[in-house]
């Protein structure tokens, strides 16, 4: 794919293929990136469960899940917290989504996908869209204090399902320069 | 990122003459407390700046996190099916600590509205997709938590205080409308 120069302050970009996710969702429950193949994933990464921004985030995905689903894509937020913490978290605020936790290894997930941020042990404001075939579609990274929205994951996945199944595969990532 | 798609058009609720300079959009949930904090603001705002400003309200209820936002809108929406939309409005901001059934149907007799009609519009959620429309408007177009401020078009993240927004209304720079 295009540029393999790591810039820390830049997600992985579209065509590179999703590297692996081994995190747990819950205490007793892992997720991997296989269990999404066939369909779209939406990965929101966020700095902490607690935090204002990432809750009005958070919740804007999970009013937006119908939507999601309508789409055929799956959404799961992460971040550098333990799982009982999401797990309190995602009671008190109603969240009906998935919250992976990229706690131990510390961040070894966000790292992955070149979201996290050494300095301040969290990760980044981050989305991605990821096809059915386990390649980024789409990849967005917010200032930390702004709330991204989700015009972009919609536009992307609009794009993605309009032309997924009639151009075959192939890596047509469009860039988007960021919205 | 937070331009606004939806053109302004005939579908909104506006406040302010169709040829004001200004179009000042606000996507909002009546039971979201900044929404509430910031309806106060856009009074003074609306009142400062009379016939220069056309003001637009949109629905971006929250329904995960504000179990009330929904049937709030409807209530707005059944009493806008009765020529009130801005009466109840104002009730329903003025008591947003009150948006059960109950205290709906209070607001809708307050207002002298037809009882029956309001009740039926409510129980068969006839507005409900009209309001989710205005959402994933709001969506589309950047809007990411309440209230949703643009500006002749042009997304407001800055402050929500009556003295920041005027300063930014009368300020200049605030583009030209992009609908007519």
């Amino acid at each position: 794919m295009a540029r393999s120069v790591k810039q820390p302050d830049a997600p992985l970009p579209p065509g590179t293929p999703a590297p692996p996710i081994d995190a747990p969702v819950s205490p007793d429950q892992r997720l991997s990136l296989e269990q999404f193949r066939g369909a779209p994933l939406v990965l929101v990464f966020y700095p902490a469960d607690w935090s204002p921004v990432c809750s009005d985030e958070l919740s804007l995905f999970n009013e937006l899940l119908p939507e999601f689903e309508r789409l055929g894509a799956k959404v799961v937020g992460v971040s550098c917290d333990g799982v009982w913490c999401h797990q309190a978290f995602a009671r008190e605020r109603g969240l009906h989504m998935m919250l992976a936790s990229d706690f131990h290894p510390k961040g070894a997930l966000s790292r992955a996908y070149h979201v996290y941020r050494e300095d301040d042990g969290v990760c980044e404001r981050a989305l991605f869209v990821i096809d059915p075939e386990g390649k980024i579609f789409w990849s967005y990274v917010s200032p930390m204090e702004v709330n991204p929205g989700a015009d972009g994951v919609l536009d992307a996945l609009e794009r993605l399902t309009g032309t997924f199944s009639s151009e075959a595969a192939g890596g047509q990532s469009q860039q988007e320069a960021s919205p | 990122m937070s331009r606004l798609r939806i053109p302004v058009g005939s579908q909104d609720h506006l406040i302010g003459p169709p040829t004001a300079r200004l179009t000042f959009v606000e996507y909002g949930d009546f039971e979201c407390p900044y929404c509430g904090a910031a309806y106060w603001e856009v009074n003074k705002v609306l009142a400062a700046m009379g016939d220069q400003l056309r003001y637009v309200f949109r629905h971006f209820p929250l329904t995960e996190a504000h179990p009330f936002a929904m049937q709030a809108a409807e209530a707005a929406e059944a009493a806008d099916a009765q020529g009130r939309f801005w009466e109840m409005h104002r009730l329903l901001y003025e008591n947003q600590e009150a948006l059960d059934a109950e205290s709906l149907l209070a607001y809708a007799r307050t207002l002298d509205l037809d009882m029956g009609r309001f009740a039926r519009d409510l129980s068969e959620h006839r507005f409900l997709e009209r309001i989710r429309r205005d959402f994933m408007g709001g969506v589309r177009s950047g809007v990411s938590g309440t209230p949703g401020f643009f500006i002749n078009g042009r997304g407001y993240l800055g402050d929500f205080s009556a003295p920041a927004l005027l300063s930014v209304l009368q300020g200049g720079d605030v583009g030209v409308p992009d609908y007519s």
